[in-house]
C-alpha cells in the first residue's frame, strides 16, 4: 500500500466518494480550481468539473444552508468551512439548521450532509484561525462529530461521514497535515463511534485526540522508560462517544487522564470525566484529570502558542503524579 | 385548474379570470383556518405563540398556483398560509399546530415549522432568512439533474436585512439557479415600520446588487401576483437564473398572538382593510358575472375548515416515547 499523508489523503477520499456515488458534491471557497486553501482538494475540480466541485463566493451561511437544502432534496453534499473558526458565521445554519431539521419535520428529510473544517492549534496562525473549535458542537443533538487524527482515520472517517445519512463535522488538524500513513482496504468504513486503542498498558488510561493524541503517545512512551503502563485510546469521534472503551480500560488502570488542546470548560474531556465519574465511580483510584489548554484565546507568538497546548513534558509529569496519588 | 394569463401584466383591473374561484377558495381556506388558530389559541387550547397572515393570502395563493407539485418552497414561521397554498392537508396542520401524533411533523414542529415535504412545502423556519441558502440548495439540486422544478423562498421584508438573504441571492445569481425570492412586505418587522429599518423605498430594489430582475407587484391582488410569479417561474425553469419579487401587502393582525399593534398609524389598518385581497378578489368576480357567487366558495370553504379542525380535535396526542426519535436517522 502507498504512503500517502493528512493533507493528500482527503482528496483521495473525496474522489473516491465521488466515483462512486454521482450525488456526492463538494462546495467551499477556493475548493475548486485553486485545489483548496490547504490545497486539501487538489486535483477534484481537474476530473470532476465545476457541476461537482463548486466554488463558492465568500458566504459560508450560503455554503451550510445550500448544503442542507441540496440533501434534503437528495443530493450528498460535502461542504468545506476553511478554517473551524469561520463556522462563527454560519453558526445558525449549523446549530439551529443542519442539527434540527430532521427532528423539527418528525423525520421527513435526511440531511446527509458531510461538513470539513480545518481545525486546530499549533501552526501559529493566530486566535482567529486556531480554534480547537470541534467543543463549540458538543450541546447540539443532531451532529455528529469526527475528529481523526491519523491518516487512516482521516480517510476512513471521511468515507463513512459522506456515506452516513445524517449530518457529521469532519474536523480536519492543520497541524497534522504533514503526518505519514498508509490506506488500505480496511480503512474504508471506520464506523463513527468506535475508538482505537493507540497503546494498551496497565497503570493509566489517557484519551486523547488529533494532535494531542500523538503527544498523549509520546508521553506514554517516556513514562514506560519510568515503568508507568499507559493505554493510549483515541476516540475518533466525539459523538458518538464509545464511552466503553474508555470504561473498559478503566476497570484494568482505575485511572483516567484526558488529554486535550482546549481549555476545560465546556470541553468533550470536561463530559468524558463527568460521564466516567458518574456511572464507574467505583472503578477510580483517583480523581480523574483533564490535562488542557489555558483558558485564553489561542495566543500567536511561538513561544505563547507552545506553552497555551499541553506539551510531551507537561503530560509526563502530571500523569506520574496521577499514579502516585 | 391552471388560471390563464399574460405573463406580469394581468391583474384584478382586468376582471377575475378564469379559474378565479379556486384562487377565491384558497384564499378563504387559509383565513378561515388562521382565524380557527387565532381561536385556538385565545382559548387556551395552544401553547406558545403563532404568528398569522390574514390580509396576506393573495401572496401565498398567487405565487403557489404558479408552481407544479415537483417545485419546492420554503416559508417562515408566518407561512401556515404558504403551506396550505402548497397542498398540506388543512387537518395535519392544523394536528400540527396542536401538537398531536397525526400532524405534520408529528407535533415536534408547531406553529412556527409546519413542513410537508411530499408537497413540496420543504420547511417553515422560525430564524429571520435562514431559509433562504435552503431554498438556494433545492435548485441546486434541480439545476444538478435538469429537472426544471424550480424552486421558491417566501419570506418577510424584515429578512432583507439579514446576511443570510444577502449571501443567498448572490450565490443563486452566480450559479443562476433556479430560485425565485418573494418578499412578502407586510410593512413591519415585528413591531417596527419598514421605513425605521430600512434605507429604501422598493425592496425590489435590492435586486440590482445581485445582477437579477427586481419586481414589484400588488401583493393584495392575487391574479397579479401569479402572473408575476409565472414570468419568474418561466424564466428560472429554463435556466435564467433567479428573480427577486416585492409583493406589497399587510398583516391585519399583530405580529404575534399577544401583540395587540397598537403602534399602528390611525386609519392605517382600515385603508388596508378596503384593500382586503378576498373582497378586492370577491367584487371583481361579481363584476364579471359568469363565476360562481363568491358566498358559495367561502361556505364550501368554511365548511372544509371545519371538518378538518374537528378531525384534527379527535388526532391522539404524541407517544412521550417519541419525542426522542428522529434526532438522527442512522443510528448513533
Ligand atoms: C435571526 C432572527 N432574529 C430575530 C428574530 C425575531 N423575530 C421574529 S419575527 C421578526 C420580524 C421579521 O419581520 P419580517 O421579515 O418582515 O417578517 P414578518 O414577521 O413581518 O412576516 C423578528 C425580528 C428571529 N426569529 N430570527
Ligand atoms: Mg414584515
Amino acid at each position: 500500500m502507498t504512503q500517502i499523508n493528512y493533507r493528500k489523503v482527503i482528496a483521495v477520499a473525496i474522489a473516491d466518494a465521488m466515483r462512486a456515488d454521482p450525488d456526492v458534491f463538494l462546495i467551499g471557497e477556493d475548493v475548486g480550481a485553486a485545489g483548496g486553501a490547504f490545497k486539501t482538494t487538489a486535483g477534484l475540480f481537474e476530473e470532476f468539473g465545476p457541476r461537482r466541485v463548486r466554488d463558492t463566493p465568500i458566504s459560508e451561511q450560503a455554503i451550510v444552508g445550500t448544503a442542507i437544502g441540496a440533501a434534503m432534496t437528495g443530493l450528498r453534499p460535502i461542504a468545506e468551512i476553511m478554517f473551524a473558526d469561520f463556522a462563527g458565521v454560519c453558526f445558525d445554519q449549523l446549530a439551529n439548521q443542519l442539527a434540527k431539521y430532521r427532528y423539527m419535520t418528525g423525520g421527513q428529510v435526511r440531511l446527509p450532509v458531510t461538513v470539513r473544517m480545518a481545525n486546530g492549534a499549533g501552526a501559529g496562525f493566530a486566535a482567529q484561525h486556531s480554534q480547537p473549535a470541534e467543543n463549540w458542537f458538543l450541546n447540539i443533538p443532531g451532529l455528529k462529530i469526527a475528529v481523526p487524527g491519523t491518516v487512516e482515520d482521516l480517510y476512513g472517517l471521511l468515507r463513512t461521514a459522506i456515506a452516513d445519512d445524517d449530518p457529521v463535522l469532519v474536523f480536519e488538524h492543520k497541524n497534522l497535515f504533514a503526518l505519514k500513513g498508509e490506506v488500505s482496504a480496511d480503512t474504508l468504513a471506520i464506523p463513527l463511534g468506535k475508538a482505537t486503542v493507540v497503546r494498551e498498558g496497565t497503570d493509566v488510561t489517557i484519551v486523547a485526540i488529533q494532535q494531542m493524541r500523538h503527544r498523549a503517545a509520546e508521553a506514554a512512551d517516556q513514562l514506560a522508560a519510568e515503568g508507568i503502563s499507559a493505554t493510549v485510546i483515541d476516540p475518533r469521534t466525539l459523538v458518538p462517544f464509545d464511552d466503553e472503551a474508555v470504561a473498559d480500560s478503566l476497570r484494568r488502570t482505575h485511572r483516567l487522564a484526558v488529554v486535550q488542546e482546549a481549555p476545560h470548560g465546556g470541553s468533550w474531556g470536561a463530559s468524558l470525566v463527568a460521564r466516567m465519574t458518574a456511572d464507574n465511580f467505583t472503578l477510580f483510584d483517583a480523581p480523574p484529570l483533564v490535562i488542557g489548554a489555558d483558558e485564553t484565546p489561542v495566543p500567536y507568538s511561538p513561544g505563547l502558542e507552545d506553552a497555551w497546548l499541553p506539551s510531551v513534558s507537561r503530560i509526563v509529569s502530571e500523569v506520574r503524579k496521577l499514579v502516585t496519588w | 385548474m391552471p388560471v390563464e394569463l399574460s405573463p406580469a401584466t394581468a391583474s384584478l383591473a382586468g376582471g377575475a379570470p378564469e379559474g378565479a374561484a379556486d384562487l377565491l377558495r384558497q384564499m378563504w381556506r387559509i383565513r378561515l383556518f388562521e382565524n380557527t388558530v387565532m381561536d385556538l389559541f385565545t382559548r387556551g387550547l395552544v401553547r406558545g405563540s403563532t404568528h398569522l397572515c390574514q390580509g396576506q393570502e393573495a401572496v401565498s395563493v398567487g405565487a403557489c398556483a404558479a408552481l407544479r407539485p415537483s417545485d419546492t418552497m420554503t416559508c417562515t414561521y408566518r407561512g401556515h398560509g404558504a403551506v396550505i397554498a402548497k397542498g398540506a392537508p388543512l387537518d395535519a396542520c392544523f394536528g400540527e399546530i396542536l401538537g398531536r401524533a397525526g400532524g405534520l411533523c408529528g407535533g415536534k414542529g408547531g406553529s412556527m415549522h409546519l413542513t410537508d415535504v411530499s408537497v413540496g412545502a420543504l420547511g417553515s423556519n422560525a430564524i429571520v432568512g435562514a431559509h433562504l441558502p435552503i431554498s438556494v440548495g433545492a435548485a441546486l439540486t434541480s439545476s444538478y439533474h435538469g429537472r426544471g422544478d424550480v424552486s421558491v423562498a417566501i419570506f418577510g421584508d424584515g429578512a432583507t436585512n439579514i446576511g443570510a438573504f444577502h449571501e443567498s441571492l448572490n450565490m443563486a445569481s452566480v450559479w443562476r439557479l433556479p430560485v425565485v425570492f418573494l418578499i412578502e412586505n407586510n410593512q413591519y418587522g415585528e413591531y417596527s415600520p419598514l421605513r425605521s429599518t430600512t434605507p429604501i423605498d422598493r425592496l425590489a430594489d435590492r435586486a440590482a446588487g445581485y445582477g437579477m430582475p427586481g419586481e414589484y407587484v400588488d401583493g393584495n391582488d392575487v391574479v397579479a401576483v401569479h402572473a408575476v410569479m409565472e414570468a419568474a417561474v418561466a424564466r428560472a425553469r429554463v435556466g435564467q437564473g433567479p428573480t427577486l419579487i416585492e409583493a406589497d401587502t399587510y398583516r391585519q393582525v399583530g405580529h404575534s398572538r399577544s401583540d395587540p399593534a397598537t403602534y399602528r398609524p390611525a386609519g392605517e389598518l382600515d385603508r388596508w382593510l378596503a384593500r382586503d385581497p378576498i373582497t378586492l378578489l370577491s367584487d371583481a368576480m361579481r363584476a364579471g358575472g359568469a363565476h360562481p357567487p363568491p358566498e358559495d366558495v367561502e361556505r364550501e370553504a368554511a365548511a372544509e375548515v371545519d371538518a378538518a379542525l374537528r378531525r384534527a380535535m379527535d388526532m391522539p396526542e404524541p407517544d412521550p416515547a417519541s419525542r426522542l426519535r428522529d434526532v438522527y436517522g442512522a443510528a448513533a
